[in-house]
């Protein structure tokens, strides 16, 4: 682990020695060479120095009792006041618990309504219908979790709700459904499902769609039903697409989706045990109760632990397929 | 690998069974399909019908009693919620006009072998990927230092760079012969000109992609809003979509103190807001049937080169 990491920040190093004591002459070829592309890539690099790099530095607020007055430089050092204070309450554990759990949940789901929904499509390849339903299940990708929240809002929404008005017609009693926390990892489920399956399916698809007919032909000759040749040759061609997919989705285990755990819930603070994730704590903590060195902790918490993540996952990825690594 | 029962089966209980398995292949896949849609039309069908209608019957797939005046109350009565369409707008031309300049002209470079600095800037976007320094550093570097909160700018800024993006668009560049871009050079042309009057040209298809996403990005962004515009004046259509969803009296409310009279109509809150998630949608799913087979290729190329 550390020798791939150590083998990226070579070329970085590498950096400073175009400038170090070179004869002017020779700086002003390299001028001449590289001049042009430094300059076209040098807004991207102010940019990212400014609202990537600097924020980075801004860690150590953390470790601060941060006051508006005296900025950063000036408040005062508090060493792991702010990380004792988080771990010793039950939020900590709840927003690590829920993050986590979601991930799992909507990895499996998902990766399943995925995997179907391009076992289908593959059938139908080439056709109309095939265009149709693409078109159908593309669309919800591209929506905003506000226009979702108004979605799940008018199914669920107590008097005039698409489901309550349902139930009341069964002889059913409505349900608050925006009281009741324990409807919501099915909620949130179906919500991704409907939201990234259609997406989702492309990469299966383009990968079935890369298997060799001569497979299926010989297949056929043998007398192989439609079923033999899914289970036998669609399938183990996936297996090693699905292995990458589970794995890389491991780099972003700490990192949840700020417009489904905080808009589609209507940020109840009643459904907060089971919607409350890293992302919606950090940001009411630093907005809504003003808790920054709170928020600042849960921030380094989540930074450090999903960096960690993220090599470990590539790592791994780097055994199974070193093409498909991101590093 | 098969095994085939010896009870050999005739011929026409494989051309059942076949037919009876594509019926239930498309039942499932037009049912999901459906499902996509439905609550498109259940959010349609609401901005359509009046206050009354919707107390009355709920929420419907089809409108029970037609009327138009949420939509005449919002072109009419709500300079607000026009406004907000005018930020989004604005914010979307501007930030990924911009951005993909700032974006494409990175990448190119980083597609040149003859930059010396290459890998060196690549690994410096590339670590922007891996590590960030979390909301409370940028939100106090945005509001105490930069001094934007309640800026447009603020809007535009933060999202302008996005290092994937940067990294897929070389991949885009890479794919033109390295031969093409040094004859140009040879002919005497610089690298600003190649860069707007060949690379550009040649790689058309995949920045239009990335385009897309970017106006997409910014179209739907909702979180800049959250943390550092209050000013109703600077909201962002999706802001205020989530305002108004959070206090339907806000609106009328908010309406009155910006134009500083009484607005005397009641306006009819619930089939207007609808009506508003409608024409936020209306663009994407306007650009959405254009522009398909750009996206579906972009995402296969990206996935497949992710």
């Amino acid at each position: 682990m550390p020798a791939d990491s150590s083998a990226e920040i070579a070329p970085a190093a590498t950096l400073a020695r175009p400038f170090a004591s070179l004869p002017r002459r020779k700086f002003k070829v390299w001028l001449r060479d590289n001049g042009a592309p430094l300059l076209m890539s040098m807004p991207g690099i102010l940019h990212l120095l400014v609202f990537c790099y600097l924020p980075m530095f801004g860690i150590i607020i953390a470790f601060k009792e941060y006051r508006f007055d005296q900025g950063i430089f000036g408040s005062k050092w508090i060493g792991l006041y702010n990380f004792k204070f988080l771990f010793s309450s039950a939020v900590a554990a709840r927003i690590t618990r829920n993050t986590v759990a979601y991930h799992f949940l909507f990895m499996i789901t998902g990766m399943l309504a995925s995997l179907i929904i391009a076992l289908l499509m593959n059938e139908v390849q080439g056709t109309l219908r095939a265009r149709f339903y693409q078109s159908a299940m593309f669309l919800p990708h591209f929506i905003s979790y506000i226009i979702v929240t108004y979605f799940v809002f008018s199914f669920l929404t107590l008097d005039n709700g698409i489901v309550n008005r349902f139930l009341v017609r069964l002889g059913v009693q409505p349900v608050s459904w925006y009281s009741k926390s324990q409807y919501w990892p099915t909620i949130l489920t179906i919500v991704t499902i409907w939201k990234g399956t259609g997406y989702g399916s492309i990469l299966y698809l383009a990968v079935m769609l890369g298997i060799s007919p001569e497979y299926y032909e010989a297949a056929k000759i043998d007398g192989a039903t439609k079923w033999q040749q899914i289970w036998h040759i669609t399938l183990p061609m996936l297996v090693p697409i699905i292995v990458i997919q589970v794995l890389l989705s491991m780099g972003s285990m700490f990192r949840a989706n700020f417009g489904l755990f905080y808009n589609v819930p209507l940020d109840r603070g009643s459904l907060y045990p089971t919607t409350d994730v890293i992302d919606t704590f950090v940001y009411r903590a630093l907005v809504k109760s003003g808790d920054m060195g709170m928020s600042a902790a849960v921030g380094v918490y989540q930074s450090v632990v999903g960096f960690i993540l993220v090599l470990l996952s590539n790592w791994a990825v780097r055994r199974v397929d070193p093409e498909r690594a991101l590093f | 690998m098969a095994t085939i029962s010896p009870r050999a089966r005739s011929g026409r209980y494989y051309v059942i069974m076949g037919f009876l398995g594509r019926l239930l292949l498309n039942l499932v896949l037009l049912s999901f399909s459906l499902a996509c849609l439905v609550p498109f039309m259940v959010v349609i069908s609401a901005s359509l019908t009046t206050e009354e209608a919707l107390g009355k019957y709920g929420y419907t797939l089809f409108p029970r009693e037609f009327s138009l005046r949420a939509y005449e109350m919002i072109f009419t009565q709500a300079n607000l919620i026009l406004r907000s369409y005018g930020v989004s707008a604005l914010v979307t031309v501007v930030g990924s006009s911009l951005g993909m300049l700032v974006m494409s002209l990175m990448a190119y470079a980083l597609s040149r072998r003859a930059f010396r600095l290459r890998q060196g800037v690549s690994f410096y976007i590339f670590f922007t990927m891996l590590f960030s320094g979390g909301l409370v550093p940028s939100y106090i570097l945005i509001t105490q230092y930069l001094h934007l909160k309640d800026k447009l700018w603020v809007l535009i800024l933060p999202g302008l760079v996005s290092g994937w993006y940067v990294l897929v668009l070389r991949t885009f560049f890479q794919d033109i012969p390295e031969e093409l871009l040094d004859a140009a050079k040879i002919d005497g042309a610089g690298e600003w000109r190649i860069f707007f009057q060949i690379a550009v040209p040649l790689s058309t298809p995949g920045l239009a992609t990335i385009a897309l996403f970017t106006m997409l990005g910014y179209w739907n962004d909702f979180y800049t809003a959250l943390l550092y515009i209050d000013k109703p004046a600077l909201y962002p259509i999706q802001y205020m979509l989530w305002v108004i969803l959070q206090s339907a009296e806000w609106l009328q409310r908010a309406q009155q103190e910006q134009t500083g009279m009484t607005v005397q109509i009641q306006l009819p809150v619930l089939p207007m807001r609808m009506a508003m998630a409608v024409l936020a949608i209306g663009p994407i799913a306007f650009g959405y049937l254009f522009v398909q087979k750009y996206f579906i290729r972009g995402i296969r190329l990206g996935s497949l080169k992710g």
